[in-house]
């Protein structure tokens, strides 16, 4: 038996609820790429509710990284994984938000149809929720090369937003009458990049946790 | 470099006389053995002056032993050979040196506390005394000063003159941190100074030893692993006579380079 069995249940309670959290986002951000391509306004204003759970996870998962550190007193690895995580969460809870943010939209819009760069849009879904699935796997298993993967590919999701960006300048030119849904758009296609950067902090707290220096992706 | 047991010198030579004490401590190549047995193997280490220096590491390690390299405690352990180069300050104190004098630069306090069986105010005169101040009001001003150095003043200015036996345990040992002070001393070894006590008495110690470091050099054995994170500004940590890995305290606990270590501070060592 460890030394530090309380602390090794503590630990893995923690990252199973982490990974639980992360599952539930996952899905979350799943069901804004449905809803914007099947315009379905029920699911889009769905998902804003499920945002009360990332919160209660985010909580809950606060006050394991407390206890551990007020019980167990972890120093060196085990310090730096309750630490990082309390970092994540805040993320994880971001990434949250603006899942909800972008059905809030939908739905508060009746639905938006997909007149300019649908594809594009849709692919900026797609990778945001592979950047999250793959960043907070890479927290968990402390796997360094899938963090270092999983950042490059916000290089896409940059290049991704600036040809919906212009693509949707362009709409709005041609067709100025459509220039609302063009602007809810807009903002859809920001709110998956914003997803992107936090999956970037992500992987930079799972370089810390390996390594205790800290990473900055460009 | 080889010596065994020494015989202890009253006089300091000529040679020595113009080598000073001071706070840094410099240990090159350090070896110890007790008849056969190896204690230390190679130390070297550079402690730097008026900070707080932990040493850490798991019972029979060889912190301890190698603490009382510091003063030459183990001058007194029959069968103990040391070799390598110690430096406090600029001076070699296995060279051929006075050990009082060398005592006077570098104080000990203990696990447990141990005031003589004499007032508090002579506890703390004990050491002067001994290095010749006789006169009443120099010494009343060392114990005064002792005292309010070791942040005990107030409390026992009105019972110098009762037992130092009738103190608590952790009065006791804050007596004998005053002790230590009451000679100027560059360094002060701790070990394990707060183990026997309760957690308000090892507050003060700690708060004291943060003090402490304005003015002198603290190296510190402790089995207590939140201790040498709180009050530490180096860790050395110690296994079977090895130094491991020495660094910055906050370093060291959050990520250490040897795998030994991280092993040993996070509880999963043996």
């Amino acid at each position: 038996m460890s030394a530090r069995k309380y602390l090794e249940e503590g630990l893995a309670e923690m990252n199973m609820a982490l990974k639980e959290m992360c599952v539930l986002v996952e899905d979350m951000i799943d069901q804004t790429v449905t809803a914007l391509t099947e315009n379905d306004t029920a699911l889009a204003a769905g998902i804003h509710a499920r945002d009360k759970k990332v919160d209660e996870y985010e909580m809950d998962i606060e006050r394991m990284c407390m206890r551990l550190l007020l019980k167990e007193q972890p120093v060196a690895a085990d310090f730096r994984s309750v630490s990082t995580t309390l970092k994540v969460i805040t993320d994880i809870e971001r990434i949250g938000d603006q899942a909800g943010d972008i059905g809030e939209l939908i739905a508060a819009n009746g639905g938006v149809v997909l007149k300019a760069d649908a594809a594009r849009l849709k692919m900026m879904g797609i990778l945001a929720k592979d950047m999250v699935k793959n960043s907070v796997d890479s927290f968990i298993f402390s796997d360094e090369k899938l963090a270092d993967e999983t950042a490059k590919k916000d290089d896409r999701m940059d290049e991704l937003f600036i040809e919906v960006k212009n693509g949707l300048i362009a709409f709005m030119k041609e067709k100025p009458d459509n220039a609302d849904d063009a602007l809810v758009l807009m903002m859809i296609a920001k709110y998956f990049e914003r997803i992107g950067d936090h999956a970037v902090n992500v992987c930079e707290w799972t370089k810390y946790e390996e390594t205790g220096e800290h990473v900055k992706f460009q | 470099m080889l010596f065994g047991k020494r015989k202890e010198t009253k006089q300091a030579p000529d040679a020595e006389t113009a080598a000073q004490y001071g706070g840094q401590i410099s240990v090159k190549n350090a070896d110890l053995f007790y008849g056969d047995f190896q204690a230390l193997k190679n130390i070297g280490i550079e402690i730097p002056e008026k900070k707080i220096t932990a040493f850490i590491g798991p019972s029979g390690c060889g912190k301890s032993t190698f603490l009382k390299c510091f003063n030459r405690m183990n001058d007194l352990v029959q069968g103990c050979r040391i070799t390598g180069e110690f430096r406090i300050g600029d001076v070699d104190i296995y060279g051929n040196i006075d050990v009082n004098e060398l005592r006077r630069n570098v104080g000990m306090v203990f696990q447990k506390p141990n005031p003589f069986p004499m007032s508090v105010y002579d506890n703390i005169a004990y050491g002067p005394r001994t290095f010749g101040i006789k006169k009443r009001a120099a010494l009343d001003e060392i114990v005064e000063r002792s005292l309010k150095q070791a942040a005990m003043w107030d409390e026992l200015k009105d019972r110098l003159n009762k037992s130092a036996l009738g103190l608590s345990g952790g009065q006791q040992q804050r007596l004998c941190i005053a002790r230590a002070l009451a000679v100027n001393p560059h360094v002060i070894l701790m070990d394990e100074p707060t183990s026997a006590l309760d957690p308000i008495s090892t507050g003060k110690i700690e708060e004291l030893c943060m003090e402490l470091k304005k003015e002198v050099t603290v190296v510190i054995v402790t089995h207590n692993m939140q201790q040498a994170v709180r009050i530490s500004d180096k860790t050395a940590f110690f296994l079977l006579g090895d130094l491991i890995e020495y660094g910055d305290t906050d370093e060291i606990f959050t990520a250490p380079k040897q795998k030994q270590t991280e092993n040993y501070i996070t509880g999963r060592f043996g």
